[in-house]
């Protein structure tokens, strides 16, 4: 139905031309749904705007055939394109909030798209736009009409998205991203209801995605990306099985999944021996009835409601949920940058909330706990280089000067695995990863006792992740540590956490032994986070999994999809 | 700093890369540095360099037209126009420096307290801006001069006060969208007080976007003052100064003696032209995105 | 019918806004009217004034009282509307004010639309062809709009139209004296002379309206034309913009109904900083043309040092655009749904 060949796509910018797409071929047949699967920079969004001829400003494609059912799409009139996007090819977009116009309600948005294609006249535009909204499953169609994207949650702002691509019948959706950003039972329920409207329609569909282990799961076929080419094609099994190309086998091994070790992440000839952990059961933090109240417009808001945990010496505990739990506030009093509205936070015996967050800077403890940031990039001060980032602590805390200083800061870079001469790079110089490495070495630098990962990986590539989880897991047992790992994945946490807590609403659903729980949950929430996560087809050579986690998260999968 | 001195050269490198790029791929800015070295220059040299006293009467010698002796022409007493528009560079641009100075300190630190710790100070703050903001500002300008008193010290006060607020809102937006910020929670672990956290992480990032705003902010003081005397406010004749001397020339501009109104009229134009090119120029150079 | 409580209650609470700075406006007004240089007593018992008549004057006016007191008695005074005598017209302040608005209103107003009826349409065309020439003359005009002193642009223009092309009458207030002054009706000669269906007086007054109007509109162009562009071109690059072009919608529909629209919001806020710079400006332009205005009444009062004039016209101008700025506001939360909601 669609057939691509040798497509290049080129982008005018200040440092010259780039090319972003370098020939890349491939076919879509009708009914079946592909997907291009890469990194960031790896052309795949790119490919598919070209196909659409909605490149941004700069963009032009250089060359190469798009042929859809015989019309010829790179030299086909504007009129005529225009014809064919909404009607013919439709796209969903990531972020679907900023997708849609803020100030035109919903149900227009649908009616646009509608009387465009001369499938609605202004009589019964009002009608089939809400038949569509119902096609999309949204329940209360005719008061949702009237709503404002900013009325409505991320998911269904998507299924408005998905209710406008498909108001007209195309015969070929592409998703860019779909699900990038929603939350991962939203992202599943938003995925089951995509996949099953292609399939009843009998449409086909281009997936694209940074997440493997989504396309292998919705995917028929599978195209891996990386710097504009086309590195590998083939069904979902084959490129999980045995990928064959080194970048598609790379890709395949950093996508966390059951059964997978920290270590299994890492390409083969990578991976050492997984360090020893020596987790005790003396507590280095225990949290007791923690809450946090903020004053909202509407009333008191209760982010944090009465919460207790330990962290034991040497021990990992991952705090999972879904985005406005409350665990980013948690890890906000933990550090110490927050004061809770009631509760203790005992670190080793003493209750450090007593110390108020505004005078623990000059705290003695101040040292001992310290945190990694989501995102690395807001985390480095722009105009501060990586040296100078390392240095602040130790400057202000352990008031180390000249070659003393010079001495550690290139101890903990070679710690954390940063080349010297990136020492002296500024932020935007340096890439995700070595940012990451960055906001570890300053983390670490004065041998902290309990170190709070908030997120660390979450802003970067599987590959990069894989790289930043093991380092985080060596540093672990090279130094001691204990962590407390702030995550919204629960296959990540289950990677490096001894013990797992699951939060909703502000509140503790479960917690416990992580393979325990991941294997065997008890609450129906947790039950459905890991219903929820991607299952890619399992991967050879994998540390033995252990039969029931394995089997159990499939049996969840198939128990969920009934359900919805 | 200075024992991590080599960590300044790839930036420095950098940046003189960006600078060299943008100013190559809009010469204009380039045009703009050269036309503000010249304004600086005038400012310094000019009063020692022009042909005639700028205060020089010659009654015999009134209302000549340009010529190769009195490049500008003379006015209705004989004055040289030439001289007196140079040398009145150096005052406007005294008055324009200094208002901004001023605005630019008192509103940078009421615009930190405010957007850091928030609370009362800040809507304190804000509540005095609106009212400020609430005037028309040249008219506030007007009325605050008439209050005060005609002198020059005066129209810097008021034009201070009215680009205040500008400052004061600029650096409060840029200091409360990094209070939050991973790198300032950062500094913090590494046992920085929130003084310091403020003077060395946030306002520093703080700075570019201020020193476009200083920029343009300095043709537009040089409007305001030039506007102010013009009304009479302010500088007082026979001062050479370029809004009293539109204002003079303003009279013979319909019996056709264009020259005492138009040269210095240009010369106010070309000063705060650069300001506002420079301004672009700058903005150019902090972030090529916000190009308007 | 579920947005209507918020959206009430954010129009309210606007409007509420309004007041704290009103107060603030009164209070600064009366600090600049208290704080002359010298004694205000002095000066408001005029020039031929000795010791006795001064002191006079200075409990006349309550200047012997304590500051809370003047200034209770000042608020008092507004509140009838009176904002004191005028030293050279002899007349009520606020009455001299009131018969001259008409003038201003009807100059800065002209000028405004002027400004927006040109600049929007070229910011907007700027934006969807970058790098045409349409850019070019945008930027141009921008760059040059605001570096142009009023006063400046308005003698050059008399210069070349009145004394070199002799096309525009000579620029001597609102009306040549061959015309008769148009019967009183809203005070705006070209609405009054087109009610009376006296198309002559009409032009006379149109011609010597358009210098002036000019003048301002080329000053208030820039900020509206620089800011029509910017936020065209932010919408333009926005997500939902790129949905509506990849949902087949034409171009037409695209720019207009999803682009300008959202590029409005922004524009309308500038509108308010617009307003300062064109009451202020208008100052000027007044004096260049001898319109008969507030702004060119508050410069003669200057001249003669009659200060409760010149502090009548600063106030009257501070309520006149904090009215102004609530339409404004008001007008925005019309045509942006969100106001009133927490955005997220």
């Amino acid at each position: 139905m669609l057939s691509v060949k040798d497509l290049s796509v080129m982008f005018q910018t200040r440092r010259g031309a780039v090319d972003a797409v370098r020939g890349v071929s491939f076919d879509v047949a009708k009914g079946e749904i592909l997907g291009i699967v890469g990194e960031s920079g790896s052309g795949k969004s790119v490919t598919s705007y070209a196909l659409m001829r909605i490149l941004d400003a700069g963009g032009m494609i250089k060359a190469g055939e798009a042929t859809y059912s015989g019309v010829d799409l790179r030299r086909a009139a504007e009129r005529d394109m225009r014809d064919i996007r909404g009607r013919e090819i439709s796209m969903i977009f990531q972020n679907p909030r900023a997708a849609l116009n803020p100030i035109r309600k919903v149900g227009h948005q649908i009616e646009d798209v509608l009387r465009q294609h001369a499938q609605a006249t202004r009589y019964d535009a009002r009608g089939k736009a809400i038949a569509a909204m119902e096609a999309v499953r949204i329940n209360d169609a005719q008061a949702r009409f009237d709503a404002y994207p900013f009325e409505l949650s991320g998911g269904m702002c998507q299924r408005i998205v998905c209710a406008i691509a498909l108001a007209c019948d195309p015969k070929l959706l592409i998703a860019d991203e779909p699900t990038t950003g929603l939350d991962i039972t939203t992202q599943k329920a938003v995925m089951d209801l995509v996949s099953g409207l292609i399939r009843e329609r009998d449409m086909s569909s281009i997936l694209i995605t940074h997440d493997l282990g989504l396309a292998a799961q919705y995917c028929d076929r599978l195209l891996v990306m990386k710097d504009g080419l086309i590195v590998e094609q083939g069904d979902p099994a084959q490129i999980f099985g045995q990928p064959a190309h080194p970048y598609s086998r790379k890709l395949v091994d950093a996508t966390p999944r059951a059964g997978a070790s920290v270590r299994d992440l890492l390409p083969a000839e990578a991976r050492s021996a997984e360090p020893r952990m020596l987790a005790t059961d003396q507590p280095l933090v225990e949290v007791r009835n923690l809450t946090k109240t903020y004053a909202g417009k509407s009333g008191p808001v209760h982010a944090v409601r009465g919460i207790s945990f330990t962290i034991n010496r040497g021990q990992c505990v991952g705090l999972v949920g879904e985005s406005g739990c409350g665990k980013s506030t948690i890890s906000e009093m933990l550090v110490r940058l927050l004061d809770p509205t009631s509760g203790q936070i005992k670190f080793d015996g003493d209750d450090i909330a007593k110390t108020p967050a505004r005078r623990f800077a000059r705290d003695s403890r101040r040292a001992d706990i310290q945190m990694v940031f989501q995102d690395a990039t807001d985390s480095l001060n722009p105009r501060h280089t990586a040296r100078q980032t390392i240095a602040e602590p130790l400057r202000r805390l352990a008031r180390m000067r000249g070659n003393a200083l010079t001495t550690r800061i290139e101890e903990l870079a070679g710690l954390v695995g940063l080349p010297l001469s990136l020492l002296d790079r500024f932020p935007h110089q340096l890439s995700g990863g070595q940012k990451a490495r960055v906001g570890i070495a300053r983390a670490v630098a004065l041998d902290p006792k309990f170190l709070i990962l908030d997120e660390p990986t979450a802003a970067l590539d599987v590959s990069i992740q894989a790289v930043v989880l093991n380092l985080l897991v060596d540093l672990r047992a090279k130094l001691g540590l204990s962590y407390l790992f702030v995550s919204h994945d629960l296959h990540v946490v289950r990677l490096l956490c001894d013990h797992v807590i699951v939060m909703k609403d502000g509140q503790i659903v479960e917690e416990g032994p992580a393979r325990d729980v991941m294997a065997d949950p008890k609450d129906p929430y947790t039950k459905s986070l890991i219903a929820a996560a991607p299952t890619p087809p399992e991967r050879a050579g994998d540390t033995a999994p252990t039969q029931l986690e394995t089997k159990n998260a499939q049996h969840l999968a198939v128990h969920d999809t009934r359900a919805s | 700093m200075s024992d991590i001195t080599p960590a300044d050269l790839p930036r420095q490198k950098g940046t003189l890369d960006h600078i060299l790029y943008v100013l190559r791929a809009n010469p204009v800015t380039l045009i703009a540095f050269g036309m503000f070295a010249f304004l600086i220059l005038s400012a310094l040299f000019g009063p020692a360099l022009v042909p005639y006293d700028p205060l020089a009467t010659n009654a015999g010698n009134a209302l000549q037209p340009p010529s190769w002796a009195h490049w500008f022409g003379t006015d209705q007493i004989g004055r040289d126009v030439f001289s007196r528009v140079i040398v009145a560079t150096r005052l406007d641009l005294t008055i324009s420096v200094a208002a901004v100075a001023i605005s630019f300190v008192v509103g940078s630190v009421l615009g930190c307290i405010a957007g850091y710790w928030g609370g009362w100070p800040d809507i304190i703050l804000n509540r005095f801006l609106d009212t400020i903001m609430a005037f028309p500002l040249f008219v506030l300008a007007m009325g605050i001069v008439a209050a005060l008193g005609n002198s020059v010290e005066n129209i810097i006060y008021a034009t201070a006060i009215i680009n205040m607020p500008f400052y004061a809102r600029l650096v409060r937006a840029e200091v409360n969208i990094r209070r939050d910020a991973g790198f300032v929670r950062a500094a913090k672990l590494a046992g920085s007080s929130d003084m310091r956290v403020l003077a060395t992480q946030i306002f520093p990032n703080a700075l570019p976007p201020m020193m476009v705003q200083v920029s343009l902010n300095l043709g537009w003081a040089i409007l305001n003052a030039a506007g102010l005397s013009f009304i009479g406010l302010g500088v007082s004749p026979p001062t050479a100064e370029w809004g009293i001397m539109v204002a003079e020339g303003a009279n013979f501009i319909v019996s056709g003696e264009w020259w005492l109104a138009v040269f210095p009229g240009l010369w106010l134009m070309f000063a705060v032209f650069t300001f506002n090119l420079l301004g672009d120029g700058l903005r150019d150079i902090v972030d090529p995105r916000k190009r308007t | 019918m579920l947005a209507a409580s918020p959206r009430l209650r954010a129009i309210l609470l606007r409007v509420a806004q309004a007041i704290p700075v009103v107060m603030g406006v009164v209070v600064i007004s009366f600090v600049l009217t208290r704080a002359l240089p010298g004694d205000p007593a002095v000066y408001f018992a005029g020039v031929a004034a000795d010791e006795a008549s001064i002191e006079q004057t200075r409990v006349a006016m309550g200047l012997d009282k304590p500051l809370p007191v003047q200034f209770a008695h000042y608020v008092a005074d507004l509140l009838q509307g009176d904002l004191g005598q005028s030293l050279s017209s002899g007349r009520p302040v606020a009455t001299d004010l009131a018969n001259r608005l008409p003038a201003s209103l009807e100059l800065t107003l002209t000028a405004l639309i002027i400004a927006v009826v040109i600049a929007v349409p070229l910011g907007v065309l700027a934006a969807t062809r970058p790098g045409t020439w349409v850019d070019h003359l945008c930027r141009i005009v921008v760059t040059a709009g605001v570096s142009l002193p009023t006063f400046f642009t308005g003698i050059l223009l008399i210069y070349i139209f009145y004394y070199i092309l002799g096309i525009a009458p000579s620029p001597l207030g609102r009306l040549d004296f061959i015309y008769l002054d148009p019967d009183h009706v809203t005070g705006f000669y070209l609405i009054d002379a087109a009610l009376m269906g006296d198309w002559e007086t009409w032009w006379g007054a149109a011609k010597q309206l358009i210098l002036p109007a000019a003048t301002l509109a080329l000053f208030t162009l820039a900020p509206i034309a620089r800011m029509t562009r910017a936020a065209m071109l932010t919408a333009l690059s926005s997500d939902f913009v790129r949905t509506a072009r990849a949902a087949g919608l034409s171009n037409r529909t695209v720019l207009y109904g999803y682009a300008f629209r959202n590029a409005l919001l922004p524009v309308v806020t500038t509108l308010g900083m617009v307003f300062s710079f064109a009451l202020g400006a208008n100052v000027l332009v007044e004096k260049v043309f001898a319109w008969p205005g507030i702004g060119s009444y508050a410069v003669e009062a200057l001249v003669v040092s009659d200060y409760a004039a010149v502090q009548g016209f600063v106030l009257a101008m501070a309520l006149l655009f904090v009215a102004l700025n609530l339409v404004i506001d008001l007008l925005y939360t019309a045509i942006d749904p969100r106001i009133g909601f927490d955005a997220k």
